[in-house]
């Protein structure tokens, strides 16, 4: 755990959340879409944009799973990434980035690296 | 091990391939390419998509770190100048020079041009990098008739990209009494340009071309005929000349109509030199294709690591798509009798052409040509390369076997050996496939194209490969069926029957259910959809919202650059002028882009996510509706103005198309849904192109089921006749019940009907006879659907909870998002065009 170099932002109250959905978070002049996969109980960030056409889209995409790994698929053209790791699971787009997230009396933080 | 140097000279596609075979099988060399374009390796086979909105990024062969990670120096925009085989160097334009051990040649070739005065004018251009393209594209903004010089495979290629150009008219010269006269016969060459006439372009063959004409610029070519065409821009496509120059200047021998000359090593006249790809001249021959060319980088490269591999030749198989016409040519594809026989079959009504060639004995096939329709060619080159026993009636290779079962296909997948060759392009048999789906459990295209490479390159294979997965996982004991994805293992029509026994209500509930894992973005709209047919509550209820597809879960359609469109509902394209006011009003208050759709309606384009609330809630009090255009739903009921007008019209074609219209809308399908009234035997409404189209006749309405305009047009067929309104609305509705339950997912009426087995009699059967007793049911399911009707968007706006989701940023609900970008035209606003990472 690299703890000490992050830098956490707050993004919203938990029930802003969409449930086993996205939103966008604007975090200074980046976009970052915001997860909360109800289901399983976990959250994920992720850049909002998506490699593949660059649209600022994913946050509006669809969540699931393939195997145990939970991905998202953008709205445009439903490539799928692996909200764990970022690595594109369709085609050879190139990865998307991530953050950790963290929920602390109801608010929920994004992890920056600084 | 020392690290011994290779040097690469081009960085094309064959030289890029080089470089990944090398770095698979080695880390042993120091690596160095020198490229003459400013760009790194790009699909050059698919060139033309440049014009169609894939960028240069997007054609890369490569990322952009790619050859950093592999420690290869890549110089680009700097050609090799010199060679000197004395000291092993060569000197680049910049002025570098570098020591190698082994030096590949992999320079490509150049579009040849003919000595024909005045091919230095301006508006004569060539069509063979990205540089090409964009000169041409330039240019053709100020013209209107384009032509291209030369017929064969990449004229016609280029033919293509001048009409998506969007000019006016499109020639193609010739000087060949036919096209493509290296692939195909004239027999399918006349088939070919038939088709391809039909389709706009203009061909003349046996057109020596003696000048070209103009002052400064090209205005026309003159014919050794006399005769003149005019013309404002030309597109030379006359050959390919290899690019020797290097090797024959250092002395490396070359051919003497060009290509540097290799051994089966693909070792040049000097052994520490390989040439490799369109530059290579292989047994008297050029490969101008993308496939002998990776095999030649494999044989460098393998024996370059001590392996030994030799190049043989290479099939010259081709198949192609030419402006939306399948084209393709296998094997021998000319030898005639004495020492064959062929079988022929010409369809001039479809435009179809098919030859095969077989052993006198009938025992092998040879060779052949399909124009037109080309689905068998990966199973004929297959039985070609392969040696495969032909059935008894060689002909059903070509027409399909006629009176009986589709066996012939999965039989003789089963028969190809292990290493038959199954993708090309990247030397993948079908052991390699099998094994893929047996052993590292590859269950669909996708895992085995990156497991596995199959299918990445031209991608001609992929149905084959597709074959090859099922064939094995039903070998494997699988059970194989039209499930819809890892967390239903149930099809379509089986979910639908579950969820109304179990009463389930939302998507988590069906997944608990009856699934299982966390769903995906394939069973989520499929599910919600079934949902919504079957309960027809409002979509954006709390827990199926986010199951949704983009466009249902925010009512809109998603387009370009992550604005939304917005349709409201004009029932049959009926409007009264102050409704047209309002939405002028709307349009022009929100700054939207207008265009009337195909389906009489009015389509605003470019609206903010954060804005469709306000734009719905302006709309909603002006009287208007949701259209549902973002839905798999009946999108629109088109009508011609009728009898209250026309002074041909039968009945009041607009009235009964909205009543239609009205008792339909928002009824979700397993696909969109489109339909159509018209007034009179004439058509205007063009009811026989839709999902349901109804046509006035003299003593009712005539009923038409199934058609489909979109990719593959298809007329409706006549359900019934003469009915008066009501029943025909009765028919209707048992029809839709009947398609909704069964239809495969995203399957339109007429591939429904094509595929049920009886065909339209079955269906007149079950809908107007009743013959699966379901008529009552159905109508009374209809009903409450039809009651239960609500506008979404009305509910939309009246739920704050639902109007909070169209907040592009959730920590900063009032900003919209800065990304969008518009460009104009025509003084109205459009989406700025795709770019790339
Ligand atoms: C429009 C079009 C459509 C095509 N369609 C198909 C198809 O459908 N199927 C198919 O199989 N094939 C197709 N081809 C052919 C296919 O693209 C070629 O076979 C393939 O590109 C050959 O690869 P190559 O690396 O040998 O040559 P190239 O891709 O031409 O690469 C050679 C590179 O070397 C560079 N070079 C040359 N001299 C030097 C030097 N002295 N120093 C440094 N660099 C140098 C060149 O600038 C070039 O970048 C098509 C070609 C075109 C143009
Ligand atoms: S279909 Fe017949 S009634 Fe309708 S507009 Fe055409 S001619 Fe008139
Ligand atoms: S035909 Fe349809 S899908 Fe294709 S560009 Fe036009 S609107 Fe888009
Ligand atoms: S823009 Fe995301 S998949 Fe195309």
């Amino acid at each position: 755990m690299i703890e000490t170099t992050t830098n956490w932002f707050e993004a919203c109250r938990v029930e802003d959340a969409v449930q086993n959905g996205g939103v966008c978070v604007k975090c200074g002049e980046e976009q970052i879409a915001l997860f909360y996969f109800t289901r399983r109980n976990e959250w994920y960030a992720t850049q909002n944009l998506c490699p593949h056409r660059r649209q600022m889209a994913l946050s509006r995409g669809m969540i699931g799973s393939v195997g145990e790994d939970p991905k998202i698929a953008c709205p445009f053209h439903k490539k799928t990434f692996s909200l764990s790791t970022g690595e594109c699971l369709s085609g050879d787009e190139c990865a998307i980035q991530t953050y950790p997230v963290k929920v602390e009396d109801g608010l929920v933080y994004i992890g920056l690296q600084n | 091990m020392n690290h011994e140097t290779v040097i690469v000279i081009g960085n094309g596609m064959v030289g890029h391939k080089f470089c990944e075979k090398l770095t698979s099988k080695s880390d042993n060399f120091n690596i160095i390419v020198f490229g003459e374009e400013p760009r790194r390796a790009y699909d050059r086979v698919h060139l033309s998509e440049y014009f169609n909105g894939k960028s240069a990024e997007d054609l890369s062969l490569s990322h952009e770190n790619w050859y950093n990670e592999q420690n290869i120096t890549l110089h680009l925009g700097d050609p090799v100048k010199e060679i000197d085989r004395e000291s092993k160097t060569i000197h680049s334009n910049k002025g570098l020079i570098l020591n190698y051990d082994y030096l590949v040649l992999a320079t490509g070739s150049s579009a040849f041009v003919p000595d024909i005065p005045g091919v230095d004018k301006e508006g004569v251009f060539v069509y063979r990098t990205i540089e090409d393209l964009e000169l041409i594209k330039n240019y053709a903004l100020n013209a209107k008739t384009g032509s291209v010089l030369g017929g064969g495979l990449l004229g016609l290629e280029a033919a293509k990209a001048l009409i998506d150009l969007n000019l006016a008219e499109t020639n193609v010269i010739e000087f060949a009494p036919r096209l493509m006269p290296r692939q195909i016969d004239s027999a399918g060459s006349q088939m070919l340009q038939t088709k391809l006439a039909t389709l706009g372009l203009s061909i003349y063959t046996n057109k020596g071309t003696s000048s070209i004409e103009g002052e400064n610029r090209i205005e026309s070519l003159k014919f050794n005929d006399g005769s003149e065409l005019k013309t404002d821009i030309l597109v030379i496509s006359a050959g390919i000349r290899p690019r020797d120059e290097l090797a024959k200047l250092c002395g490396i021998e070359v051919g003497t109509r060009g290509g540097v000359l290799v051994n089966e090593s693909m070792q040049t006249s000097d052994p520490s030199v390989f040439a490799i790809g369109e530059c290579a001249l292989f047994n008297h021959n050029i490969y101008g294709l993308i496939a002998p060319g990776y095999e030649m980088a494999e044989v460098v490269a393998a024996n370059l690591c001590e392996g030994n591999k030799t190049f043989n030749g290479f099939d010259m198989s081709t198949k192609l798509k030419l402006i939306g016409v399948d084209v393709a040519s296998f094997g021998d594809p000319f030898t005639t009798e004495p020492d064959s026989r062929s079988i022929l079959f010409e369809d001039t009504h479809k435009g179809i052409y098919k030859r095969i060639n077989i052993s006198n004995d009938g025992k092998y096939l040879l060779g052949g040509i399909l124009i037109g329709e080309a689905e068998a060619y990966n199973m004929l080159l297959q039985t070609v390369n392969n040696k495969i026993a032909l059935p008894p009636n060689p002909e059903d290779l070509i027409l399909g076997s006629r009176g009986g079962s589709s066996q012939t296909e999965n039989a003789g997948l089963a028969g190809l050996p292990d290493d038959a060759l199954i993708c090309s392009c990247e030397g993948v048999s079908k052991g390699t496939i099998c094994n893929s789906v047996s052993a590292e459990g590859c269950e669909s295209v996708d895992a085995i194209k990156k497991c596995t490479k199959a299918g990445t390159g031209c991608g001609g294979c992929i149905p084959m490969v597709k074959d090859l997965m099922l064939h094995t996982m039903k070998e494997n004991g699988k059970y194989v069926r039209n499930v819809v994805c890892e967390h239903f293992q149930l099809s379509r029509q089986e979910l639908y029957d579950l969820i109304k026994i179990h009463n389930l209500k939302n998507y988590e509930q069906v997944l608990d259910n009856v699934g299982k894992g966390d769903g995906c973005e394939i069973c989520k709209p499929l599910v919600s959809s079934l949902l919504a047919s079957i309960w027809n509550d409002m979509i954006l209820k709390r827990g199926n919202d986010t199951a949704q597809d983009s466009n249902d879960r925010f009512l809109a359609n998603i387009q370009k650059g992550g604005t939304y469109s917005v349709v409201p509902r004009i029932p049959g394209g009926e409007i009264k002028p102050e409704k047209l006011v309002i939405i002028g009003e709307v349009a022009e208050k929100y700054g939207l882009y207008t265009k009337i759709t195909g389906g009489q309606r009015i389509d605003m384009f470019g609206a903010h996510l954060s804005d469709l609330p306000l734009i719905w809630e302006e709309l909603i009090a002006a009287g208007f509706e949701s259209g549902h255009a973002y839905g798999k739903a009946l999108r629109t009921v088109k009508s011609c103005v009728g009898s209250t007008w026309c002074r041909f019209g039968l009945h009041d074609s607009v009235s009964y198309a909205i009543r239609i219209e009205e008792r339909y809308r928002g009824l979700r399908a397993p696909h969109k849904l489109k339909s159509a009234v018209s007034g009179c035997i004439r058509e205007c409404a063009e009811a026989q192109s839709k999902d349901f189209g109804i046509i006035a006749t003299e003593k009712g309405w005539n009923l038409y089921v199934c058609g489909n305009g979109g990719s593959k047009p298809q007329h409706a067929l006549l359900l019934a006749s003469d009915v008066d309104s009501d029943t025909c609305i009765k028919y209707i509705d048992r029809f839709l019940m009947f398609y909704i339950r069964t239809a495969d997912p995203l399957t339109r009426t007429a591939p429904w009907l094509n595929k049920m087995e009886g065909g339209i009699e079955y269906l007149r059967n079950v809908v107007v006879n009743d013959s699966l007793g379901m008529a009552e049911q159905w109508e009374i399911e209809m009903q409450n659907i039809v009651n239960s009707y609500q506008c979404e968007w009305k509910t939309a706006i009246e739920d704050p909870e639902i109007r909070k989701r169209f907040n592009h940023f959730v920590n900063a609900p009032e900003e919209k998002d800065p990304s969008v970008k518009f460009d104009e035209m025509r003084g109205q606003k459009k989406a700025a065009n795709w770019t790339t990472a």
